[in-house]
């Protein structure tokens, strides 16, 4: 039994008992609200002890590693998190298994394209030229 | 036939006093959720706008300095803090910890106190600098 492997070896056989799945979602949830406790704290440090928040230091401040690459995995881990912690509320509450499918797709696609977005944002800010 | 009877129901919400503890699992809920829609919304907006240029960037601050904006990011810091303190206090009690009652209940109480404390700590900072 792996970390999070939330059946027991006899539910395995018959088939039956836990949810199965549950038990990986529940450590990934948790896990990736270790990575944003540490990240979001970077964050608003960061924001804090910049010089100014003009459009000029910030993005000098965008363009070096150690702002890019913490930035990057913040925003990959912030819509990773929100999306799982969004389908825990979607499970809880909407059980017509249908709406809950519809529900949980559009959110997955609005997460991933969200993502996108920021991400496309970040890497031109990072890798393009000074403005 | 035996008569029928009315089954008895699990207690739901609506039977339980109120207390702090409910109120921290809802809040955190409430505060992950503004965090998903509208924090990611702004996240991605303002990496959009720093990458998009100066004039984009100025239009972003321009907003995000009148009322409504200050009142939208004072919120999503406040909740920023309440979910960060509430998910220390959840990974807290995912070891088995600080279930005993009274502990548990100054918990909750404390991650809304810790919560506002950092919230105006951290604008009182910003709003000292700009002045």
């Amino acid at each position: 039994m792996s970390l999070g492997d939330s059946s027991t070896e006899l539910g395995k056989i018959r088939g039956l008992g836990s949810a199965r799945e549950g038990g990986e979602h529940w450590i990934a949830e948790r896990v990736s609200s270790v990575a944003l406790l540490l990240l979001g704290v970077w964050l608003i440090a960061s924001l804090l002890m910049l010089p100014g928040l003009d459009h000029g230091t910030l993005r000098e401040w965008l363009r070096t590693p150690l702002g890019a690459v913490p930035m990057a995995l913040f925003v990959i881990t912030a819509f990773y998190h929100g999306l799982d912690g969004m389908k825990v509320v979607v499970d809880d509450y909407v059980h017509e298994p249908g709406n809950n499918f519809a529900l949980n797709t559009l959110l997955l696609f609005l997460a991933v394209g969200g993502a996108a977005f920021a991400l496309f944002a970040l890497g031109k800010i990072a890798f393009g030229g000074a403005a | 036939m035996a008569e029928q009877r009315e089954r008895p129901l699990s207690p739901h919400l609506g039977v339980w006093r109120w207390g702090p503890g409910m109120t921290a699992s809802i809040f955190h809920r409430i505060s992950g959720g503004a965090l998903t829609v509208a924090g990611l919304a702004v996240l991605t907006w303002w990496l959009l706008a720093l990458a998009d240029g100066s004039e984009a960037y100025g239009d972003f601050a321009a907003i995000a300095s009148t009322w409504v904006g200050i009142v939208v990011l004072v919120g999503l810091t406040w909740a920023f803090f309440q979910h960060l303190l509430s998910g220390i206090r959840h990974l807290v009690m995912d070891t088995g910890e600080n279930l005993e009652l009274r502990a548990n209940k100054n918990g909750a109480i404390l991650t809304f106190v810790g919560a506002i404390l950092l919230t105006a700590a951290l604008w009182f900072y910003i709003l000292g600098v700009a002045e």
